[in-house]
């Protein structure tokens, strides 16, 4: 299964943190300093898996960011490689060519689209159409549900005043 | 909404804390903000609980606490919208995690929304309960998400199984209750549903041996057609991954189809077909196509495959690894180390290219490569492989090479025939790597090479050598020093040289010199330097001329700040100068190092390290293995007396002599020779009592009864000095052992002896008695010799005095019975 996916900049910045496994706080603190100080400093050519603490650590470098993924020893390796380009081209095709700002400002949508693609560390939908659409449907829920909160405000205001 | 200034917009807040420039001012703004967050929450405003969790995830995500936002998450996820909810489930998810007791508030609300008319909600649920919860969730909750498995809606279908995943993790009792729908979950056509399906029943039949039968039996077909509808499926632009269809539902397909094939023929046969099918048709151009050979070959050597299939996937091994992707070797490294177990002669066939990636440039390589060669040793192969390693060692990285020196030190030592080709590998790995190499490897080496008396020479000439070339490598000093102490007059005098050997010419001051270069060098540590001034000391003994030099050198160390090492050199001095007689005595050649009990205790030891036991070495104030020759003993306070035999007109005797020695070196017990006192019954037996801390308690030395001196032909008697307690080391540990009168053992009208005991801490078997003798007249007296025997059953002892006084012979004797009770 994957243990926790991590999203980190070239600096050493969390943009995004999911946990699949029981890991306290300060033990969150702990695994995230030190893959950044393994994987940070990694070469480009060098292959995309470090081992870790008895786990193995899927990472690809997408411009500014590190997807990283902790996956168990005997998990599959390039499977793993394409589940990280499976999340990144359906949030490419979410935000229209993402880039870092956009999972800074937008980090609450990332994680609502990784909801989507794993569960339980396990995958979840294959289709990247699927899950935009699953995407869509439940933001248009939220903005009927604002645009109503909206209206009704505004008819209380107006009677208020 | 009127937006007065309860806070700013996320988006805002988001852009403060960018534009900081120092930590100082982040920390500013994110007090700022939580103040505001905290002071919304205490007023319990609803309006902006949405934006406040939002923005508390932010800061979470910083790093700071934001535990007093924990709550914020339950009132959200109860409010009665959509948009609350979700985030709601979302702050639930980031901010606690499933050992924390807030998250079973949640069990209520949860429940609720798992029977939500809203399919999203239910949704949200689902995905909460299966990414958090605990085992107590899990159990409650079980059942509402075995009635979602059986619903129409994929999404939740989905969702629901792998939740089950998760549930069944926590408490893997329910298994058998999901076995029925899991099995018709892939039966479905939808994509989703069919991925997490098959990882559901995957994690089935890991958790329980009755869902694998059951699957196995009602799955395998259906599983079969799963494999081949997807491999032969048209184009579709869905799933449509580098010219594959739906890859992730080929290799979740391939992965349950290794657990239900493994062990079972019938099974396996059925998956011949499809498995050969995948293996030939996927295009492997692409890392899709790559990552399904490698789930594929990884099946066909899990199951019962033909041999056909077997050789269908070492052929994929093969590619992988000459291909220039740094991933795909490293996968197929990984492929290999499974491939060993089932078809090993493949495998060593690619042993060349596997001694390449252990010199790659990629460190996640270079490590697998290692573990991969460390499985193809064997026999045959295991001298050329060795040299290729030990060359490698040379020129690698030195982080790698601590893991390189561990696992050649283990393949030298587990496939050793030879004592001479072990010893040459040795001293190589020692000058190239000795500061890696852990210390019960450099142990065993000196066990081995006092276990071979005609490699000695050899040995201690080599490492002579050695020394010369690289002598900052801590262990191979170490190794070194221990040998010409022990060996020196073998390295001088050129003894047991093998016909391969160079001629050499080393010099007593030659040795002398290396031994005071280890002493004296600026990285040996204390270990080094205690061992250096032991050596010495014994080379005073083997080399005559040598002494004086020897007592200058060893007396610069009087003064040194470590206590270990200053009273090693004021003793040593003291032995040199003035006690020249019992020198020879004390220092003579160590007997064979017992290889089996070392051997023994060194595989029961979880350490593995010799350290461990030093707790049972009266003389440890040091750090690792302080090494100490033969007989020494540390005097005690007062008087000071000579308690060892003095006639030591007897010489040397040899290894198997009913000698009782002091210290085990490694190990504090006594070695017990096979020679048994010709007197027999009627002896009494003499136990040596400075056995602390062996943990076979009953390991008597069989020595002669020195009293009973009648029979002829009994071996010369050498008597186990009285118990000395170590006074440096007596002292922390006194105050945690259970006190015991002392009492007077003895007393006459010329001598008087008082005996007072303690125990070690954990180890309550052995006691340590101090002797004190007390000389009641007015005249010195000289040569004094102390016999102590103790019968077997009873606690007492037979004690012998013999002395001079002026010059006339005394001898006095006494019987011990007023030992305290429960000693």
């Amino acid at each position: 299964m994957i243990h926790f996916v991590i999203l980190i900049s070239r600096q050493g910045k969390v943009r995004l943190t999911k946990w699949y496994s029981p890991y306290s706080q300060k033990e969150r603190t702990k695994v995230i300093r030190e893959l950044s100080g393994l994987i940070l400093t990694r070469a480009p050519k060098l292959c995309n898996f470090v081992e870790w603490k008895g786990y193995k650590v899927v990472y690809r470098r997408y411009a500014s960011l590190y997807f990283c993924m902790g996956i168990d020893a005997d998990d599959n390796e390039l499977e793993i490689l394409e589940i990280i380009h499976h999340f990144v081209e359906i949030l490419d095709r979410y935000f229209g060519s993402v880039c870092e700002l956009d999972l800074i400002f937008n980090f609450h949508k990332a994680y609502y689209i990784l909801d989507e693609i794993l569960i339980a560390g396990e995958l979840q939908e294959s289709s990247k159409k699927t899950v935009a659409r699953l995407i869509a449907a439940q933001d248009s829920l939220v903005e009927t549900a604002q645009e109503q909160a909206n209206s009704i405000s505004n008819m209380i205001a107006q009677a208020t005043k | 909404m009127n937006p007065f200034s309860s806070g700013t917009r996320l988006r805002d807040m988001i852009r403060a804390i960018r534009a900081c420039k120092t930590a100082a001012e982040e920390r500013a703004v994110v007090r700022k903000e939580c103040a505001a967050i905290r002071a919304a929450i205490s007023e319990n405003d609803p309006d902006y609980r949405h934006r406040n969790l939002a923005k508390l995830m932010f800061i979470h995500m910083l790093g700071y606490p934001t535990h007093f936002g924990q709550m914020e998450c339950l009132k959200l996820i109860a409010s009665a919208g959509f948009p609350e909810k979700r985030i709601g489930y979302l702050g639930l998810m980031l901010l606690l995690d499933e050992r924390q007791e807030v998250l079973m508030l949640v069990t209520n609300s949860l429940k609720q929304d798992l029977n939500h008319s809203n399919q999203y909600i239910v949704g949200l649920a689902l995905c909460a309960l299966g990414n958090i919860c605990s085992a107590e969730m899990a159990r409650d909750l079980a059942p509402e998400v075995e009635r979602l498995l059986q619903t129409r809606d994929p999404n939740i279908k989905k969702k629901a199984a792998l939740c089950s995943i998760r549930i069944i993790r926590k408490v893997p009792d329910l298994a058998e209750n999901f076995m029925g729908p899991a099995s018709s979950l892939l039966k479905e056509k939808h994509h989703g549903v069919l991925i997490a399906g098959v990882q559901l029943c995957t994690d089935l039949c890991k958790a329980s041996t009755i869902a694998l039968e059951y699957l196995r039996k009602n799955c395998t077909e259906g599983l079969v057609r799963i494999l081949r509808d997807v491999s032969n499926s048209p184009y579709a632009p869905e799933y449509d991954i580098a010219g594959i269809t739906d890859p992730f539902l080929h290799i979740r397909v391939l992965r349950l189809m290794r657990m239900l094939g493994q062990g079972d023929a019938d099974s396996s046969e059925y998956m011949n077909d499809i498995l050969a099918q995948v293996a030939t048709k996927t295009e492997s151009n692409k890392n899709a196509g790559n990552a399904i050979l490698y789930e594929c070959v990884e099946t066909i050597m899990g199951i019962e495959a033909t041999s056909g299939l077997r050789v269908l996937a070492i052929n994929i091994l093969g590619r992988f690894l000459s291909n220039r992707d740094n991933n795909i070797r490293y996968v197929a490294l990984n492929m290999l180390m499974k491939a060993v177990t089932v078809d090993s002669q493949a495998v060593q066939r690619h042993r060349t290219t596997i001694l390449e990636c252990v010199k790659d440039s990629d460190a996640s390589i270079r490590k697998r490569a290692l573990e991969l060669v460390f499985l193809l040793v064997n026999d045959t192969n295991v001298k050329s492989l060795t040299k290729e390693l030990i060359d490698h060692l040379e020129v690698s990285d030195q982080e790698f090479k601590g893991d390189l020196t561990a696992k050649i030190c283990s393949i030298v030592e587990k496939f050793s025939q030879e004592k001479l080709w072990y010893i040459d590998q040795m001293c190589k790995v020692l000058s190239l790597a000795g500061n890696h190499v852990k210390d019960d490897v450099w142990h065993a080496l000196i066990v081995m090479i006092s276990n071979a008396p005609d490699l000695q020479g050899y040995a201690v000439r080599s490492l002579y050598k050695a020394f010369r070339t690289s002598n900052e490598q801590e262990s191979l000093v170490r190794v070194t020093v221990w040998c010409i102490g022990e060996y020196g007059e073998m390295l001088v005098n050129n003894v047991g040289v093998l016909e391969m050997e160079e001629p050499m010419t080393v010099t007593e001051s030659d040795a002398v010199d290396v031994v005071e270069v280890a002493l004296q060098h600026h990285s040996s540590d204390i270990t080094t330097r205690a061992m250096s001034l032991v050596a010495l000391l014994k080379l005073s003994s083997r080399f005559p001329p040598t002494s004086e030099r020897i007592r200058e050198i060893v007396m610069q160390h009087k003064g040194n700040v470590e206590l270990e090492l200053q009273q090693r050199s004021l003793e040593f001095n003291s032995i040199i100068q003035r006690h020249p007689n019992i020198k020879s005595s004390l220092v003579e050649r160590m007997p064979v190092l017992d290889e089996s009990a070392y051997i023994g205790k060194r595989a029961g030891s979880s350490q593995a390290t010799l350290s461990a036991d030093k707790s049972s070495q009266t003389t440890s104030s040091g750090p690792s293995s302080l090494k100490l020759p033969n007989g020494v003993t540390k005097p005690p306070a007062a008087p000071l007396m000579d308690l060892l035999d003095l006639s030591s007109d007897d010489a040397p005797v040899s290894t198997s002599s009913t000698t009782d020695f002091l210290h085990d070196l490694l190990g504090g017990d006594s070695i017990s020779p096979g020679v048994a006192p010709s007197g027999g019954a009627g002896t009494d037996i003499l136990m040596d009592l400075l056995s602390i801390g062996s943990p076979s308690a009953p390991t008597d030395v069989l020595v002669p009864n020195a009293i009973s001196s009648k029979q002829g032909n009994a071996p010369e008697p050498k008597i186990a000095p009285a118990p000395v307690m170590d006074l440096l080391d007596g002292l922390p540990s006194r105050e945690e052992n259970p006190v015991y009168p002392s009492i007077t053992a003895f007393e006459s009208s010329t001598l008087k002896i008082t005996f007072s005991f303690t125990k070690q801490p954990g180890n309550l078997q052995a006691t340590v008695i101090q002797a004190t003798f007390t000389n009641l007249s007015s005249s010195a007296y000289t040569d004094f010799i102390f016999q102590a025997a103790v019968p077997k059953k009873a606690l007492a002892m037979r004690i012998r005095m013999a002395y001079k006084v002026n010059d006339q012979d005394k001898l006095e004797q006494g019987q011990i019975n007023n030992f305290p009770r429960g000693l």
